[in-house]
Protein backbone atom coordinates (compact mmCIF):
# COMPACT_ATOMS: atom_id res chain seq x y z
CA UNK A 1 0.00 0.00 0.00
CA UNK A 2 1.69 3.55 -1.24
CA UNK A 3 1.91 6.02 1.73
CA UNK A 4 -1.37 8.60 0.03
CA UNK A 5 -3.40 5.47 0.05
CA UNK A 6 -2.97 4.55 3.96
CA UNK A 7 -3.44 8.26 4.16
CA UNK A 8 -6.72 8.20 2.75
CA UNK A 9 -7.58 4.95 4.57
CA UNK A 10 -7.05 6.90 7.74
CA UNK A 11 -9.49 9.75 6.64
CA UNK A 12 -12.34 7.07 5.99
CA UNK A 13 -14.05 8.73 9.44
CA UNK A 14 -13.68 12.50 7.99
CA UNK A 15 -16.65 13.88 5.13
CA UNK A 16 -14.31 16.14 3.92
CA UNK A 17 -10.30 16.45 4.39
CA UNK A 18 -8.22 18.91 3.06
CA UNK A 19 -4.48 19.16 3.13
CA UNK A 20 -2.16 21.77 1.94
CA UNK A 21 -4.74 22.63 -0.95
CA UNK A 22 -3.27 25.62 -2.76
CA UNK A 23 -5.16 26.86 -6.18
CA UNK A 24 -2.95 29.32 -8.60
CA UNK A 25 -4.90 30.90 -11.28
CA UNK A 26 -2.70 32.32 -14.49
CA UNK A 27 -4.11 35.64 -14.85
CA UNK A 28 -5.05 37.40 -18.26
CA UNK A 29 -1.36 38.71 -18.66
CA UNK A 30 0.63 35.28 -17.66
CA UNK A 31 0.90 36.63 -14.52
CA UNK A 32 -0.26 34.09 -11.46
CA UNK A 33 -2.90 34.41 -9.12
CA UNK A 34 -2.41 32.74 -5.99
CA UNK A 35 -6.32 31.82 -4.32
CA UNK A 36 -5.84 29.68 -2.25
CA UNK A 37 -2.88 29.17 0.01
CA UNK A 38 -2.11 26.04 2.02
CA UNK A 39 -5.59 25.41 3.08
CA UNK A 40 -6.25 22.67 5.50
CA UNK A 41 -9.79 21.48 6.53
CA UNK A 42 -11.71 19.20 8.25
CA UNK A 43 -15.24 18.32 7.85
CA UNK A 44 -17.12 15.47 10.09
CA UNK A 45 -20.09 13.44 9.18
CA UNK A 46 -23.27 15.52 9.92
CA UNK A 47 -21.26 18.67 10.76
CA UNK A 48 -22.53 22.21 9.49
CA UNK A 49 -19.38 24.17 7.87
CA UNK A 50 -19.72 27.60 6.60
CA UNK A 51 -17.18 29.51 4.64
CA UNK A 52 -17.13 33.17 5.56
CA UNK A 53 -14.97 36.19 3.73
CA UNK A 54 -14.67 38.94 1.78
CA UNK A 55 -14.62 38.51 -2.04
CA UNK A 56 -11.81 37.10 -3.85
CA UNK A 57 -10.66 34.66 -0.61
CA UNK A 58 -11.26 31.49 -2.56
CA UNK A 59 -14.27 30.05 -0.12
CA UNK A 60 -16.11 29.40 -3.45
CA UNK A 61 -13.16 28.33 -5.48
CA UNK A 62 -12.11 25.60 -2.17
CA UNK A 63 -16.16 24.76 -2.40
CA UNK A 64 -15.39 24.26 -6.06
CA UNK A 65 -12.52 21.86 -5.31
CA UNK A 66 -14.27 19.61 -3.05
CA UNK A 67 -16.98 19.35 -5.14
CA UNK A 68 -14.04 18.36 -8.49
CA UNK A 69 -15.51 21.06 -10.47
CA UNK A 70 -11.93 21.79 -10.19
CA UNK A 71 -8.64 21.08 -9.00
CA UNK A 72 -5.94 22.45 -6.96
CA UNK A 73 -2.54 22.98 -7.85
CA UNK A 74 -1.03 21.25 -4.95
CA UNK A 75 -2.25 19.35 -1.58
CA UNK A 76 -4.91 16.76 -0.74
CA UNK A 77 -8.40 16.57 -0.99
CA UNK A 78 -10.16 13.15 -0.04
CA UNK A 79 -14.44 12.99 0.13
CA UNK A 80 -15.26 9.71 2.26
CA UNK A 81 -11.89 8.79 2.54
CA UNK A 82 -11.67 9.02 -1.29
CA UNK A 83 -10.61 11.31 -4.03
CA UNK A 84 -12.59 14.31 -4.68
CA UNK A 85 -13.19 12.89 -8.70
CA UNK A 86 -13.91 9.55 -7.56
CA UNK A 87 -16.80 10.79 -4.73
CA UNK A 88 -18.01 12.95 -7.66
CA UNK A 89 -18.43 9.96 -10.31
CA UNK A 90 -19.63 8.34 -7.34
CA UNK A 91 -22.28 10.73 -6.60
CA UNK A 92 -21.31 11.26 -3.34
CA UNK A 93 -22.40 14.66 -2.41
CA UNK A 94 -25.06 16.87 -3.64
CA UNK A 95 -24.68 20.56 -4.90
CA UNK A 96 -26.17 24.11 -5.18
CA UNK A 97 -25.24 27.61 -6.29
CA UNK A 98 -26.46 30.89 -5.60
CA UNK A 99 -28.59 30.60 -9.20
CA UNK A 100 -30.88 27.73 -8.82
CA UNK A 101 -30.18 26.96 -12.22
CA UNK A 102 -33.14 24.98 -13.22
CA UNK A 103 -33.38 23.63 -16.92
CA UNK A 104 -36.72 25.63 -18.13
CA UNK A 105 -37.53 23.40 -20.47
CA UNK A 106 -38.25 20.79 -17.96
CA UNK A 107 -41.30 20.79 -14.77
CA UNK A 108 -40.17 21.73 -11.52
CA UNK A 109 -40.33 17.73 -10.81
CA UNK A 110 -38.97 16.55 -14.28
CA UNK A 111 -35.89 18.84 -12.83
CA UNK A 112 -35.36 17.45 -8.97
CA UNK A 113 -35.70 13.73 -11.15
CA UNK A 114 -32.59 14.75 -13.28
CA UNK A 115 -29.93 13.11 -11.45
CA UNK A 116 -32.41 10.22 -10.82
CA UNK A 117 -33.31 10.03 -14.66
CA UNK A 118 -29.00 10.47 -15.58
CA UNK A 119 -28.42 7.57 -13.23
CA UNK A 120 -30.64 5.92 -14.86
CA UNK A 121 -33.09 5.40 -12.13
CA UNK A 122 -37.20 4.23 -13.33
CA UNK A 123 -39.69 6.72 -14.02
CA UNK A 124 -42.03 5.57 -11.13
CA UNK A 125 -39.59 5.37 -8.41
CA UNK A 126 -38.19 9.03 -9.63
CA UNK A 127 -41.56 10.27 -9.70
CA UNK A 128 -41.99 8.86 -5.76
CA UNK A 129 -38.82 10.21 -4.83
CA UNK A 130 -39.59 13.68 -6.63
CA UNK A 131 -42.97 14.18 -4.88
CA UNK A 132 -41.06 13.37 -1.11
CA UNK A 133 -38.77 15.79 -1.79
CA UNK A 134 -41.19 18.70 -2.87
CA UNK A 135 -42.82 17.72 0.46
CA UNK A 136 -39.64 18.56 2.62
CA UNK A 137 -38.94 21.48 0.61
CA UNK A 138 -42.76 22.67 0.90
CA UNK A 139 -43.48 22.92 -2.89
CA UNK A 140 -46.06 19.62 -2.85
CA UNK A 141 -48.84 21.40 -5.24
CA UNK A 142 -46.15 22.16 -8.14
CA UNK A 143 -45.08 19.45 -9.61
CA UNK A 144 -46.15 20.24 -12.88
CA UNK A 145 -45.11 23.88 -12.64
CA UNK A 146 -42.33 25.25 -14.94
CA UNK A 147 -39.46 27.20 -13.08
CA UNK A 148 -40.25 30.40 -14.95
CA UNK A 149 -43.51 29.67 -12.50
CA UNK A 150 -42.00 30.19 -9.31
CA UNK A 151 -40.46 32.70 -7.53
CA UNK A 152 -36.95 33.23 -6.74
CA UNK A 153 -37.16 31.39 -3.30
CA UNK A 154 -39.05 28.91 -4.52
CA UNK A 155 -36.99 27.84 -7.60
CA UNK A 156 -34.23 28.00 -4.77
CA UNK A 157 -35.72 25.16 -3.12
CA UNK A 158 -36.04 23.43 -6.07
CA UNK A 159 -32.49 23.46 -6.76
CA UNK A 160 -32.32 22.12 -2.89
CA UNK A 161 -34.64 19.36 -3.35
CA UNK A 162 -32.57 18.15 -6.55
CA UNK A 163 -29.63 18.49 -4.82
CA UNK A 164 -30.96 15.77 -1.97
CA UNK A 165 -32.30 13.54 -4.99
CA UNK A 166 -30.15 10.96 -4.52
CA UNK A 167 -29.62 10.94 -0.58
CA UNK A 168 -26.25 12.36 -0.43
CA UNK A 169 -24.39 12.56 3.29
CA UNK A 170 -22.75 15.61 1.96
CA UNK A 171 -24.04 18.91 0.49
CA UNK A 172 -21.89 21.57 -0.99
CA UNK A 173 -23.66 25.25 -1.24
CA UNK A 174 -22.16 28.01 -2.49
CA UNK A 175 -24.08 31.02 -1.59
CA UNK A 176 -27.66 29.66 -2.52
CA UNK A 177 -29.84 32.47 -0.22
CA UNK A 178 -27.42 34.92 -2.04
CA UNK A 179 -30.14 36.18 -4.71
CA UNK A 180 -32.84 36.01 -2.21
CA UNK A 181 -34.71 39.41 -0.04
CA UNK A 182 -34.04 39.00 3.81
CA UNK A 183 -37.46 37.71 4.74
CA UNK A 184 -37.41 34.78 2.55
CA UNK A 185 -33.85 34.27 3.29
CA UNK A 186 -34.68 33.77 7.19
CA UNK A 187 -37.25 31.53 6.25
CA UNK A 188 -34.90 29.30 3.90
CA UNK A 189 -32.60 29.14 6.58
CA UNK A 190 -34.39 27.88 9.01
CA UNK A 191 -35.77 25.44 6.51
CA UNK A 192 -32.75 24.40 5.68
CA UNK A 193 -32.02 23.55 9.83
CA UNK A 194 -35.13 21.35 9.61
CA UNK A 195 -33.78 19.62 6.28
CA UNK A 196 -30.41 19.14 7.88
CA UNK A 197 -31.70 17.79 10.99
CA UNK A 198 -34.33 15.52 8.52
CA UNK A 199 -31.21 14.16 6.39
CA UNK A 200 -28.29 14.09 8.48
CA UNK A 201 -25.87 15.21 5.70
CA UNK A 202 -22.99 17.32 6.60
CA UNK A 203 -22.79 20.74 4.93
CA UNK A 204 -20.29 22.74 3.38
CA UNK A 205 -22.15 26.23 3.11
CA UNK A 206 -20.18 29.46 1.40
CA UNK A 207 -22.14 32.72 2.45
CA UNK A 208 -21.42 36.59 2.85
CA UNK A 209 -23.46 36.86 5.15
CA UNK A 210 -22.29 36.71 9.03
CA UNK A 211 -25.51 36.42 11.05
CA UNK A 212 -26.28 33.38 8.24
CA UNK A 213 -23.32 31.40 9.32
CA UNK A 214 -23.45 31.66 12.88
CA UNK A 215 -27.55 30.23 12.86
CA UNK A 216 -26.97 27.72 10.44
CA UNK A 217 -23.08 26.80 11.39
CA UNK A 218 -21.36 24.41 13.86
CA UNK A 219 -17.92 25.88 12.95
CA UNK A 220 -17.45 29.21 10.65
CA UNK A 221 -14.39 29.09 8.85
CA UNK A 222 -13.36 32.46 8.18
CA UNK A 223 -11.08 33.15 5.38
CA UNK A 224 -9.15 36.58 4.02
CA UNK A 225 -8.04 37.44 0.72
CA UNK A 226 -4.75 37.52 -1.60
CA UNK A 227 -3.42 35.32 -1.17
CA UNK A 228 -6.88 33.10 0.21
CA UNK A 229 -6.05 31.30 3.66
CA UNK A 230 -7.93 30.50 6.67
CA UNK A 231 -7.53 33.20 8.95
CA UNK A 232 -9.54 31.58 12.34
CA UNK A 233 -12.01 28.47 12.42
CA UNK A 234 -14.43 29.74 15.18
CA UNK A 235 -16.99 27.25 16.86
CA UNK A 236 -20.38 28.15 17.16
CA UNK A 237 -22.05 27.74 20.80
CA UNK A 238 -25.68 27.15 19.93
CA UNK A 239 -27.73 23.81 21.14
CA UNK A 240 -31.12 24.80 19.49
CA UNK A 241 -31.57 26.94 16.01
CA UNK A 242 -34.96 28.05 16.11
CA UNK A 243 -36.23 31.63 15.56
CA UNK A 244 -35.09 32.89 19.06
CA UNK A 245 -31.94 31.82 18.84
CA UNK A 246 -31.58 35.10 16.52
CA UNK A 247 -32.26 37.18 19.55
CA UNK A 248 -29.89 35.12 22.05
CA UNK A 249 -26.77 36.43 23.48
CA UNK A 250 -24.68 34.12 22.37
CA UNK A 251 -25.57 34.49 18.61
CA UNK A 252 -24.75 37.90 18.83
CA UNK A 253 -21.36 37.18 20.70
CA UNK A 254 -20.25 34.44 18.13
CA UNK A 255 -21.77 37.50 15.35
CA UNK A 256 -19.22 39.84 16.82
CA UNK A 257 -16.35 37.18 17.00
CA UNK A 258 -16.44 36.29 13.27
CA UNK A 259 -16.94 40.35 12.91
CA UNK A 260 -13.49 41.27 14.16
CA UNK A 261 -12.22 37.89 12.92
CA UNK A 262 -13.64 39.15 9.34
CA UNK A 263 -11.76 42.79 10.15
CA UNK A 264 -8.08 40.87 11.06
CA UNK A 265 -8.56 42.39 14.47
CA UNK A 266 -11.10 44.50 16.90
CA UNK A 267 -10.92 47.69 15.62
CA UNK A 268 -9.77 50.16 18.53
CA UNK A 269 -12.28 53.22 18.98
CA UNK A 270 -11.14 56.29 18.58
CA UNK A 271 -9.13 58.16 21.21
CA UNK A 272 -11.08 60.84 23.16
CA UNK A 273 -10.79 64.52 21.37
CA UNK A 274 -9.44 63.14 17.93
CA UNK A 275 -9.68 65.60 15.32
CA UNK A 276 -12.36 63.36 12.78
CA UNK A 277 -12.59 65.44 9.90
CA UNK B 1 -56.32 39.38 -20.73
CA UNK B 2 -59.16 40.54 -22.39
CA UNK B 3 -58.22 43.91 -22.79
CA UNK B 4 -55.13 42.94 -23.85
CA UNK B 5 -56.23 41.15 -27.22
CA UNK B 6 -58.23 43.74 -28.00
CA UNK B 7 -55.31 46.11 -27.97
CA UNK B 8 -52.93 44.16 -29.07
CA UNK B 9 -55.57 43.23 -32.28
CA UNK B 10 -57.30 45.81 -32.30
CA UNK B 11 -54.07 48.26 -32.58
CA UNK B 12 -53.04 47.37 -35.93
CA UNK B 13 -56.08 47.06 -37.03
CA UNK B 14 -57.19 50.78 -36.58
CA UNK B 15 -53.74 51.92 -38.09
CA UNK B 16 -54.06 49.84 -40.77
CA UNK B 17 -57.60 50.80 -41.65
CA UNK B 18 -57.02 54.51 -41.24
CA UNK B 19 -53.66 53.92 -43.90
CA UNK B 20 -55.87 52.41 -46.79
CA UNK B 21 -58.73 55.25 -46.07
CA UNK B 22 -55.73 58.10 -46.26
CA UNK B 23 -54.63 56.14 -49.57
CA UNK B 24 -57.50 56.09 -51.50
CA UNK B 25 -58.28 59.82 -50.10
CA UNK B 26 -54.69 60.79 -51.61
CA UNK B 27 -55.32 58.46 -55.21
CA UNK B 28 -58.80 60.50 -55.48
CA UNK B 29 -58.10 64.06 -54.24
CA UNK B 30 -54.85 64.60 -56.02
CA UNK B 31 -56.52 62.73 -59.39
CA UNK B 32 -53.35 60.58 -59.48
CA UNK B 33 -52.60 58.10 -62.26
CA UNK B 34 -52.32 54.53 -61.65
CA UNK B 35 -48.43 54.54 -62.92
CA UNK B 36 -48.06 56.68 -59.95
CA UNK B 37 -50.10 54.97 -57.69
CA UNK B 38 -53.73 52.37 -58.04
CA UNK B 39 -55.84 53.27 -55.71
CA UNK B 40 -56.77 50.83 -52.78
CA UNK B 41 -60.55 49.73 -54.30
CA UNK B 42 -58.62 49.56 -57.98
CA UNK B 43 -56.12 46.46 -56.42
CA UNK B 44 -59.19 44.94 -54.72
CA UNK B 45 -61.23 44.71 -57.53
CA UNK B 46 -58.06 43.13 -59.43
CA UNK B 47 -57.70 40.51 -56.72
CA UNK B 48 -61.37 40.22 -57.49
CA UNK B 49 -60.69 39.49 -60.83
CA UNK B 50 -57.55 36.78 -60.87
CA UNK B 51 -58.76 35.44 -58.10
CA UNK B 52 -58.07 32.02 -59.47
CA UNK B 53 -54.89 32.86 -60.77
CA UNK B 54 -53.74 34.49 -58.01
CA UNK B 55 -54.51 31.22 -55.96
CA UNK B 56 -52.46 28.85 -58.49
CA UNK B 57 -49.46 31.54 -58.66
CA UNK B 58 -49.80 31.65 -55.14
CA UNK B 59 -49.58 27.76 -54.77
CA UNK B 60 -46.70 27.59 -57.17
CA UNK B 61 -44.81 30.55 -55.22
CA UNK B 62 -45.91 28.57 -51.65
CA UNK B 63 -44.57 24.97 -52.82
CA UNK B 64 -41.23 26.67 -54.39
CA UNK B 65 -41.01 28.21 -50.85
CA UNK B 66 -41.95 25.38 -48.76
CA UNK B 67 -39.60 22.77 -50.32
CA UNK B 68 -36.70 24.83 -50.76
CA UNK B 69 -36.80 26.10 -47.25
CA UNK B 70 -37.19 22.33 -46.07
CA UNK B 71 -33.96 21.58 -47.75
CA UNK B 72 -31.94 24.88 -46.30
CA UNK B 73 -33.59 24.26 -42.97
CA UNK B 74 -32.31 20.70 -42.75
CA UNK B 75 -28.84 21.38 -44.12
CA UNK B 76 -28.67 24.11 -42.01
CA UNK B 77 -29.05 22.30 -39.02
CA UNK B 78 -27.01 19.06 -39.76
CA UNK B 79 -24.02 21.54 -40.87
CA UNK B 80 -24.73 24.03 -38.06
CA UNK B 81 -24.50 20.48 -35.58
CA UNK B 82 -21.74 19.18 -37.05
CA UNK B 83 -19.88 22.53 -36.96
CA UNK B 84 -20.75 22.95 -33.00
CA UNK B 85 -19.22 19.60 -32.39
CA UNK B 86 -16.36 19.33 -34.86
CA UNK B 87 -13.86 22.33 -34.95
CA UNK B 88 -12.71 20.96 -38.10
CA UNK B 89 -15.87 21.21 -39.81
CA UNK B 90 -16.58 25.05 -38.12
CA UNK B 91 -13.05 25.89 -39.82
CA UNK B 92 -14.75 24.59 -42.94
CA UNK B 93 -18.31 25.69 -43.13
CA UNK B 94 -18.39 28.97 -41.21
CA UNK B 95 -16.58 30.81 -43.61
CA UNK B 96 -18.30 29.49 -46.69
CA UNK B 97 -21.66 30.16 -44.90
CA UNK B 98 -20.71 33.76 -44.18
CA UNK B 99 -19.41 34.02 -48.57
CA UNK B 100 -23.12 32.35 -49.24
CA UNK B 101 -24.86 35.07 -47.00
CA UNK B 102 -22.71 37.79 -48.16
CA UNK B 103 -23.49 36.62 -51.83
CA UNK B 104 -26.88 37.93 -53.12
CA UNK B 105 -28.04 34.89 -54.30
CA UNK B 106 -31.02 35.75 -56.31
CA UNK B 107 -28.07 37.03 -58.82
CA UNK B 108 -27.97 32.45 -58.99
CA UNK B 109 -30.88 32.38 -60.90
CA UNK B 110 -29.93 33.28 -64.87
CA UNK B 111 -27.35 30.53 -64.32
CA UNK B 112 -29.22 27.87 -62.63
CA UNK B 113 -31.73 28.72 -65.05
CA UNK B 114 -30.02 27.70 -67.99
CA UNK B 115 -27.95 24.49 -66.06
CA UNK B 116 -31.38 23.33 -66.09
CA UNK B 117 -34.25 22.95 -68.49
CA UNK B 118 -36.63 25.73 -68.91
CA UNK B 119 -39.61 23.93 -67.18
CA UNK B 120 -37.88 22.59 -64.42
CA UNK B 121 -38.88 23.72 -60.59
CA UNK B 122 -35.62 23.20 -59.62
CA UNK B 123 -33.20 26.24 -59.84
CA UNK B 124 -36.15 28.00 -57.98
CA UNK B 125 -35.96 25.82 -55.14
CA UNK B 126 -32.04 25.64 -55.08
CA UNK B 127 -32.39 29.51 -54.71
CA UNK B 128 -34.33 29.67 -51.86
CA UNK B 129 -32.35 26.89 -49.91
CA UNK B 130 -29.50 28.68 -50.31
CA UNK B 131 -31.04 31.27 -48.83
CA UNK B 132 -32.64 29.96 -45.62
CA UNK B 133 -29.64 28.11 -45.04
CA UNK B 134 -27.58 30.76 -43.63
CA UNK B 135 -29.92 32.13 -41.09
CA UNK B 136 -30.83 28.43 -39.94
CA UNK B 137 -26.55 27.23 -40.02
CA UNK B 138 -25.94 30.51 -37.91
CA UNK B 139 -28.93 30.17 -35.25
CA UNK B 140 -28.06 26.26 -34.96
CA UNK B 141 -23.97 26.81 -34.04
CA UNK B 142 -25.02 30.34 -31.93
CA UNK B 143 -27.82 28.31 -29.80
CA UNK B 144 -25.72 25.02 -29.29
CA UNK B 145 -22.51 26.90 -27.91
CA UNK B 146 -24.08 29.03 -25.60
CA UNK B 147 -25.00 27.14 -22.55
CA UNK B 148 -25.42 28.57 -19.25
CA UNK B 149 -22.24 27.79 -16.99
CA UNK B 150 -24.37 26.53 -13.95
CA UNK B 151 -25.89 23.82 -16.16
CA UNK B 152 -22.63 23.07 -17.94
CA UNK B 153 -20.96 22.76 -13.53
CA UNK B 154 -24.77 20.87 -12.87
CA UNK B 155 -24.01 17.82 -15.26
CA UNK B 156 -20.29 17.76 -14.29
CA UNK B 157 -21.15 17.53 -10.62
CA UNK B 158 -23.51 14.81 -11.95
CA UNK B 159 -20.68 13.09 -13.90
CA UNK B 160 -23.14 13.12 -16.84
CA UNK B 161 -21.57 11.73 -20.22
CA UNK B 162 -20.73 13.91 -23.00
CA UNK B 163 -24.01 12.37 -25.29
CA UNK B 164 -26.26 12.93 -21.78
CA UNK B 165 -25.22 16.62 -21.65
CA UNK B 166 -26.04 17.23 -25.38
CA UNK B 167 -29.50 15.57 -25.31
CA UNK B 168 -29.92 17.52 -21.61
CA UNK B 169 -29.28 20.60 -22.10
CA UNK B 170 -27.69 21.11 -25.16
CA UNK B 171 -30.29 20.41 -27.35
CA UNK B 172 -33.27 21.64 -25.65
CA UNK B 173 -31.24 25.14 -25.05
CA UNK B 174 -30.91 25.08 -28.77
CA UNK B 175 -34.16 26.01 -29.84
CA UNK B 176 -35.24 29.38 -29.19
CA UNK B 177 -31.76 30.18 -31.56
CA UNK B 178 -33.05 27.65 -33.95
CA UNK B 179 -36.66 28.73 -34.33
CA UNK B 180 -35.35 32.17 -34.68
CA UNK B 181 -33.09 31.44 -37.58
CA UNK B 182 -36.41 29.23 -38.64
CA UNK B 183 -38.29 32.73 -38.57
CA UNK B 184 -36.19 34.72 -40.19
CA UNK B 185 -35.31 31.78 -43.04
CA UNK B 186 -38.81 32.00 -43.59
CA UNK B 187 -39.61 35.21 -44.49
CA UNK B 188 -36.26 35.38 -47.02
CA UNK B 189 -37.69 32.16 -48.45
CA UNK B 190 -40.82 33.92 -50.05
CA UNK B 191 -39.13 36.76 -50.49
CA UNK B 192 -37.06 34.28 -52.66
CA UNK B 193 -39.14 32.54 -54.05
CA UNK B 194 -41.14 35.68 -55.29
CA UNK B 195 -38.19 37.66 -56.46
CA UNK B 196 -35.92 34.52 -58.14
CA UNK B 197 -39.11 34.63 -61.24
CA UNK B 198 -38.00 38.24 -62.13
CA UNK B 199 -34.75 36.50 -63.96
CA UNK B 200 -36.38 34.32 -66.09
CA UNK B 201 -36.76 30.61 -65.65
CA UNK B 202 -40.07 28.84 -65.23
CA UNK B 203 -43.01 31.45 -64.68
CA UNK B 204 -45.81 29.91 -62.76
CA UNK B 205 -44.85 32.07 -59.58
CA UNK B 206 -46.37 34.97 -57.93
CA UNK B 207 -43.02 37.44 -59.12
CA UNK B 208 -43.68 36.13 -62.92
CA UNK B 209 -46.95 37.82 -62.40
CA UNK B 210 -46.13 40.90 -61.04
CA UNK B 211 -42.85 41.32 -63.69
CA UNK B 212 -45.86 40.70 -66.16
CA UNK B 213 -48.33 43.02 -65.30
CA UNK B 214 -46.19 46.26 -64.57
CA UNK B 215 -44.44 45.55 -68.13
CA UNK B 216 -48.18 45.94 -69.53
CA UNK B 217 -49.08 49.15 -67.59
CA UNK B 218 -51.24 46.69 -65.56
CA UNK B 219 -50.14 48.63 -62.64
CA UNK B 220 -53.26 47.95 -60.26
CA UNK B 221 -52.51 43.78 -61.19
CA UNK B 222 -49.33 44.12 -60.68
CA UNK B 223 -50.46 45.92 -56.83
CA UNK B 224 -53.09 42.75 -56.53
CA UNK B 225 -50.13 40.09 -57.05
CA UNK B 226 -47.78 41.97 -54.42
CA UNK B 227 -50.46 41.76 -52.01
CA UNK B 228 -50.61 38.68 -52.47
CA UNK B 229 -46.85 37.81 -52.00
CA UNK B 230 -47.09 39.81 -48.62
CA UNK B 231 -49.58 37.17 -47.33
CA UNK B 232 -47.44 34.74 -48.57
CA UNK B 233 -44.82 36.11 -46.14
CA UNK B 234 -47.01 36.84 -43.32
CA UNK B 235 -48.76 33.06 -43.84
CA UNK B 236 -44.84 31.64 -43.38
CA UNK B 237 -43.91 33.50 -40.20
CA UNK B 238 -47.29 32.65 -38.52
CA UNK B 239 -47.02 28.98 -39.04
CA UNK B 240 -42.96 29.65 -37.64
CA UNK B 241 -44.24 30.75 -34.59
CA UNK B 242 -47.00 28.49 -34.45
CA UNK B 243 -44.64 25.44 -34.65
CA UNK B 244 -41.99 27.40 -32.42
CA UNK B 245 -44.81 28.25 -29.71
CA UNK B 246 -45.77 24.20 -29.92
CA UNK B 247 -42.14 23.00 -29.60
CA UNK B 248 -41.52 24.97 -26.71
CA UNK B 249 -44.55 25.42 -24.39
CA UNK B 250 -42.27 26.63 -21.62
CA UNK B 251 -41.71 29.59 -23.14
CA UNK B 252 -45.70 30.65 -24.39
CA UNK B 253 -46.17 29.60 -20.49
CA UNK B 254 -44.72 33.03 -19.45
CA UNK B 255 -44.48 35.36 -22.71
CA UNK B 256 -47.68 36.72 -24.45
Amino acid sequence: MSEAAVRMADAVADTVLIKEVSKTFTGERGNAVIALQEIDLVVRPGEFVSLIGPSGCGKSTLLRIIADLTEPTAGTVSVFGKSARQARLDQDYGIAFQQAGLLPWRTVSGNIELPLHLHGVGRAERRARARELLELVGLPDFADHRPEQLSGGMQQRVAIARALAERPRLLLMDEPFGALDEMTRERMQAELVRLRRETGAAVVFVTHSIPEAVYLSDRVVVMSPRPGRVSTVIDVPLARRDEDVREAPAFYATVTAVREALRGRPVPAPPAGADLR
Amino acid sequence: MRRGTVRAVGAPVVAGVAFLLAWQALVDLQDLPPYILPSPTAILEQLQQNRSDILRTFTASATNAVLGLLAGAVIGLLAGMAAARFRAVDDLVTPLAAAVAAMPIVALAPILDTMFSATSNIPRRIVVALVAFFPIFINTVRGLRQVDPIHAELMRSYAASGWAFTRVVRWPGSLPFVFTGLRVASSLAVIAAVVVEYFGGLQDGLGSRITSAASNTAYARAWAYVVASIALGMLFYAVALVIERLAMPWRSATST
